[in-house]
């Protein structure tokens, strides 16, 4: 990887405009940019539905499993949320870094053309 | 009792310099200093951003305020960890990606101007001392409590463990130092929980059961809206929690340990499991300490609750884990300002003296000499600042860090990072409308001022009313970023967005 990533560094001349509107760049750019903006998204709606909730109303107050009320449970879901979306990115990112590999060769082979 | 905890400390003293004497002898260029010669592991680093981020605030703290306050005290144990995702989706690898040393390098590699990476550097410094000022004004406190020493004292000598760690060990004594106390941290944090489950004969349902009449709130303990009234106020805090992160220097820096952006991103991921499994078992500290400690006590020996875990401790497994607790304490106050000295002095030495000063000329040597010149100047300055602020209520320094680091150092990140319209005068506009939007706010909120004397730092009727600026500062740092990129006649360079673009996803080329 190391070895790589110097040998590509001697192609001094690196035309990133071409990359960035290269097929493959624009591939990742897109299927990065919908996954992160719609888990992100998620996220953010989810997180701050609890404080607005508690906040706001007293829905969440009543028991849900014996004691344990609904404030409670919403809680603990954040952590299984946080846990499952790192997961998620994880397993995209695999992807990601196939297509950035991809990347790295075309631009490659586009240098020493 | 204070025999055996003084003598944990002195283990812990002990074998954080052991480590410190071995990082000396590999520390010999900038980039050994900085970041370890970004030689970290994902799991070394994972667990160095854990330990550099549960800083005491959050171990003591937060098992206090579950204790006192019941649900609400668990939002920030929410808060604390869904950030983490904001870090892994949106800053973590373009900035591995793009910088260098300093979250300052990120932007300049998009703006190559010296004002934008100066006042990037003044956001680092002033988040990095507000947080140590706190950090080391409660390491004097609790180290009063828990051995007995005089506050002075205290300061004096964790402020020069700290100085010791980096000046002679950089990021690799930092780090392990951060691993170290991680392990620990974790480690006293489940054998207390076990013990405190096990209480309840493992089981949930009783454990809810029993504190429900264990704290004078009542049934109210389990229901959120004892600590936190106002609404606004809340999802303010709220807020600057799952945004203020991302932002942290001491977190961002812990990125360039790593060789790429893979492994930084690997890093965010352990560093989230071992984060958020810590912050689940807060529940058992402080309903255990609610349970077995109780109100009364807690209160008598700190009225905020920070000895709430010590205490609990002390109650179910006597000396000797209380003694350890107080210790993992004290290693996890070393850990986190030996973090934030590192990041303020690679500020001051690597953007001001390095870039601004010499203008990239100084030869290697002189970055070295200034890096460690610049952390014995930055302990210095917070110590004096530790021993001012003595009989000053500083929590509220924590959540202005976060408040800066949300309102002044996201939406720069964010920006530089998407916006291919973003221009240098919206960066400037954007950092310094953060940082002052935030300082201002509460200095004119009611941390600062209370009409009842002795409640807050001046008496007086606060102009502003949310002890949480960020609901109304980061909005604002957006919008002056993008209000100042859109007033200003320079025209974006474009083929400059999509070199940052590429690189910023891609990782070619970082030198």
């Amino acid at each position: 990887m190391a070895i790589q990533k110097q040998s590509f560094e001697k192609h001094s001349q690196i035309d990133y405009s071409q990359i960035a509107q290269s097929p493959s760049f624009q591939q990742l750019m897109r299927i990065k940019k919908n996954f992160i903006l719609s888990a992100t998204l998620f996220f953010l709606v989810f997180y701050f539905a609890l404080p607005v909730l508690t906040s706001y109303s007293k829905a969440l107050n009543s028991p849900a499993i014996g004691p344990i009320s609904w404030a409670w449970l919403f809680a603990f879901a954040q952590f299984i949320m946080t846990w499952a979306l790192c997961i998620l990115y994880s397993k995209r990112a695999a992807k990601f870094d196939e297509i950035v590999e991809q990347i790295r060769q075309e631009a490659k082979e586009g240098g020493s053309a | 009792m204070h025999g055996l905890a003084f003598f944990l400390f002195l283990i812990i003293v002990a074998l954080t310099l052991v480590i410190t004497y071995f990082a000396s002898k590999r520390t010999r260029t900038t980039s050994e200093f900085y970041t370890a010669d970004s030689s970290l592991t994902g799991w070394q680093n994972g667990l160095a951003i854990a330990g550099d981020y549960m800083s005491a605030a959050s171990f003591l703290g937060i098992a206090g305020m579950i204790a006192l306050a019941g649900f609400d005290g668990f939002f920030y144990s929410i808060g604390f960890l869904v950030a983490y995702l904001v870090v892994l989706y949106i800053v973590a690898e373009p900035l591995r990606n793009l910088g260098k040393y300093t979250m300052a390098d990120m932007i300049a590699a998009r703006f190559d101007d010296k004002k934008v990476r100066g006042v990037a550097a003044l956001n680092t410094i002033a988040i990095s001392i507000f947080y140590m000022i706190a950090q080391l004004v409660g390491a004097g406190g609790l180290i009063k409590l828990l051995l007995g020493l005089d506050y002075v004292y205290s300061v004096l000598i964790v402020g020069i463990l700290m100085t010791i760690y980096v000046v002679f060990g950089g990021m690799t004594a930092t780090s392990w130092v951060q691993i170290v106390k991680a392990l620990l941290l974790m480690i006293g944090t489940f054998i207390i929980s076990i013990i405190v489950f096990a209480k309840f004969d493992f089981n949930l349902f009783k454990m809810f059961n029993e504190v429900k009449t264990a704290t004078p709130l009542g049934e109210a303990f389990l229901n959120p809206g004892n600590k936190f009234k106002d609404p606004l106020d809340t999802i303010s805090l709220n807020l600057a929690l799952i945004l203020g992160t991302a932002g942290l220097p001491h977190i961002l820096i812990r990125f360039f340990t790593v060789k790429d952006a893979p492994t930084a991103r690997k890093s965010v991921v352990y560093a989230t499991w071992v984060i958020g499994i810590f912050y689940v078992l807060t529940i058992f500290l402080g309903f255990g300490a609610a349970a077995f400690v109780g109100y009364d006590k807690i209160v008598a020996a700190n009225p905020a609750g920070n000895m709430a875990a010590p205490l609990l401790a002390q109650a179910l497994g006597g000396d000797f884990l209380f003694a350890f607790v107080s210790a993992v304490a004290f290693a996890t106050i070393l850990a986190v300002v030996a973090g934030l000295v590192l990041s303020a002095a690679s500020a001051f030495a690597h953007d001001f003296y390095s870039h601004i000063l010499r203008r990239g000329q100084a030869t290697e040597k002189e970055q070295m000499v200034a890096a460690r010149w610049a952390s014995v100047g930055v302990s210095i300055l917070s110590i004096l600042l530790a021993l001012f602020a003595q009989k000053m209520n500083v929590a509220f320094l924590v959540s202005l860090a976060f408040a800066v680091a949300a309102s002044a150092n996201l939406p720069i990140i964010v920006l530089t990072i998407f916006w291919r319209r973003f221009n240098t005068t919206g960066a400037i506009t954007g950092m310094l409308v953060g940082l002052f939007s935030a300082l201002l706010l509460v200095f004119f909120g009611p941390n600062v001022w209370s009409p009842e004397p002795g409640a807050a730092i001046l008496v007086g009727e606060p102009l502003f009313k949310l002890a949480n600026p960020g609901i109304i500062s980061i909005p604002l740092g957006f919008i002056a970023s993008i209000v100042g990129t859109l007033l200003s006649s320079q025209k974006a360079d474009s083929k400059k967005f999509e070199e940052i673009l590429v690189k910023a996803n891609t990782g070619v080329s970082i030198k």
